[in-house]
């Protein structure tokens, strides 16, 4: 009973705090302030109404037995971690950007592959991709060269079709100005087209990231090593271990948000000279 | 009619290209296992012996397309002219089965988004503690969960159509909230003053000119949010121990060595996606149309 006053209570609180915090005037602290309370509130809820109606831990373990976990169980983690973010998604991830990326020079060099390629490229990206992971499994094995192979093709096309987009980003007046430079097409392509297609790139990149995570965690579910973030989350569900899988499911939320910051941080440092990048 | 040739030309080419390095895939990758099989048997097979063996093997490494071809007109068409197009061995059954789940977290999906993104819309605090959740949500690889979400709601005692579908509604209600939020923004100072000086009230705006004008940006995130839930769906039936749906024959494939089977369950999850993002597709076009907005 106790806990259940408490998680009403603290979501009053927070709310009433909240509603005070988004009515002041917005500052850089107020704007990291209000979703910090609203993300805590929940986690505070979540372990009080577990505690409050004695919710089995097989269905949902509260918070702080998952932390207890997670810091408990490190050198697993951090093993499938290895495993699944670094040797599956982050070098799949550089594979296929970086192959999609040179496609992408090639086809916008050539009108009829763009015409071509393009609308055929934009219905793949639209596909359930996911599905050929038991493929690569069967082709590349158990290990990580078959995720990281999953994570190409995922990949693949969401940069490709970005990266084309970006290269006609240029307007008619930029590229006339580059001719009267009598500029080559190499120096048409890195001083003036590749720098306008950056916002373009990156935003390719930043939806990649998850397709990243996602490809090599799924592939592992089709066979796997027995590591693997893919591998704990399926056989730690079978065994009710439901704290494992929560711990699990933090490690890549973790991942997950800084691979994506990363990727973030970076395009803002490249691209600072976009509106969208810009201050006031 | 140039102009058509000029654009479906580039395309076709692009797509029998597909098919000609499909081929040849094909030949690449399952020679090894003929010239095995072949050694065996103590014969030098010629060419065009080769090509044949790799082109109808019964579990090749990589399925020619008429063999997919094959296989999935014996699972919907034939099974069709049989009567039987819902037995459990028809495509038919397995697509219906994950078309629904699709459909069912794809409307949910929809209806939570677009009820979070009036709310982000409308009230300040949300705006500012709910966003960042919502885009925080999607670098979590939710997929990853699935398994979970089904065995636990499965002990609860919620089974077949929903767990499958809580997944889909988590997939697809990303885009739809982000596009909303664009698109009921979308209207200038200018339109906003004007329904003022009309006295129009909250609940006009809201009707005359936030919604009408946030369709196009609403009609694109729902092709993304279509494309996501049918993925979602697939991965959702992979824990259930395969028993119905896309999913469950992709993951009975790769347990069983049938690569044809996946291939077919592949294709057909692919003319399935192609199909819905199409309907959604046409629609937007008419409603567009009705309304005036179309390019």
């Amino acid at each position: 009973m106790i806990w259940l006053v408490l998680a009403v209570s603290s979501w009053v609180i927070g709310m009433v705090l909240n509603v005070w915090l988004s009515k002041r005037p917005t500052t850089r602290f107020t704007s990291l302030a209000v979703p910090t309370i609203f993300g805590l509130t929940l986690v505070i809820i979540w372990e009080c109404v577990v505690r409050g109606f004695e919710i089995s831990p097989v269905l949902l373990p509260p918070p702080s037995a998952i932390a207890v976990r997670f810091a408990t169980s490190t050198p697993i983690l951090w093993q499938d971690f290895v495993q699944t973010g670094l040797k599956g998604a982050l070098s799949g991830y550089i594979m296929g950007c970086g192959a999609a990326f040179l496609l992408a020079i090639v086809i916008d060099r050539f009108p009829f592959l763009q015409r071509g390629l393009l609308p055929v490229g934009n219905f793949v990206a639209a596909l359930p991709i996911i599905g050929m992971a038991p493929i690569m499994v069967m082709w590349f094995g158990f290990d990580w060269q078959s995720k990281a192979a999953v994570v190409v093709i995922m990949v693949f096309f969401p940069m490709l079709v970005n990266t084309v987009q970006g290269l006609q980003a240029t307007d008619a007046m930029q590229r006339d100005l580059m001719r009267t430079y009598a500029s080559t097409y190499m120096q048409t392509l890195i001083k003036l087209r590749l720098p306008a297609a950056m916002p373009f790139i990156f935003n390719g990149l930043k939806i990649a990231t998850t397709l990243a995570l996602i490809g090599a965690i799924v592939a592992e579910f089709f066979g796997s090593p027995i590591k693997g973030m893919g591998f704990r989350i399926s056989t730690e569900v079978g065994r009710l271990a439901l704290d494992m899988v929560w711990a699990e499911i933090v490690v890549a939320a973790i991942v997950g948000s800084a691979f994506y910051g990363s990727v973030a941080l970076l395009e803002k440092s490249v691209t600072f000279w976009h509106p969208s990048q810009r201050k006031g | 009619m140039k102009g058509f040739w000029f654009r479906i030309g580039p395309i076709i080419t692009v797509v029998i290209a597909i098919f000609v390095l499909w081929y040849a895939g094909a030949v690449a990758l399952n020679s090894a296992w003929a010239q095995d099989k072949a050694k065996r048997a103590d014969v030098t097979l010629s060419f065009s012996e080769l090509v044949t063996d790799t082109l109808s093997q019964e579990k090749p490494k990589l399925p020619a397309p008429h063999q997919v071809g094959q296989e999935i007109w014996k699972t919907t068409g034939q099974k069709v002219i049989e009567g039987r197009a819902f037995s459990k061995r028809s495509l038919i059954y397995h697509s219906w089965i994950t078309l629904s789940s699709t459909l069912l977290g794809f409307a949910m999906g929809t209806a939570l988004g677009i009820a979070l993104a009036v709310g982000i819309v409308y009230n300040r605090t949300m705006d500012k503690s709910v966003m960042p959740w919502v885009i925080a949500s999607q670098t979590i690889p939710i997929l990853a969960i699935a398994p979970m979400i089904i065995v636990v709601l499965n002990a609860i005692g919620i089974s077949g159509l929903l767990p499958k579908a809580v997944i889909s509604m988590y997939l697809s209600f990303f885009p739809v909230v982000v596009g909303m939020v664009k698109g009921l923004r979308s209207p200038g100072r200018m339109q906003l003053d004007q329904m003022k000086t009309w006295n129009a009230s909250g609940a006009q705006e809201f009707w005359k000119l936030r919604l009408p004008s946030s369709m196009p940006f609403l009609f694109t995130s729902l092709k993304v949010a279509m494309a996501a839930s049918l993925v979602g769906a697939i991965v959702g039936e992979l824990p259930t121990g395969a028993v119905a749906g896309l999913g469950a024959r992709l993951l009975a494939g790769s347990y069983y060595g049938q690569t044809i089977q996946i291939w077919s369950a592949l294709i057909t999850a692919a003319a399935l996606a192609a199909a819905l993002v199409g309907i959604i597709g046409m629609i937007q076009k008419l409603v567009l149309k009705r309304m005036g907005m179309a390019q």
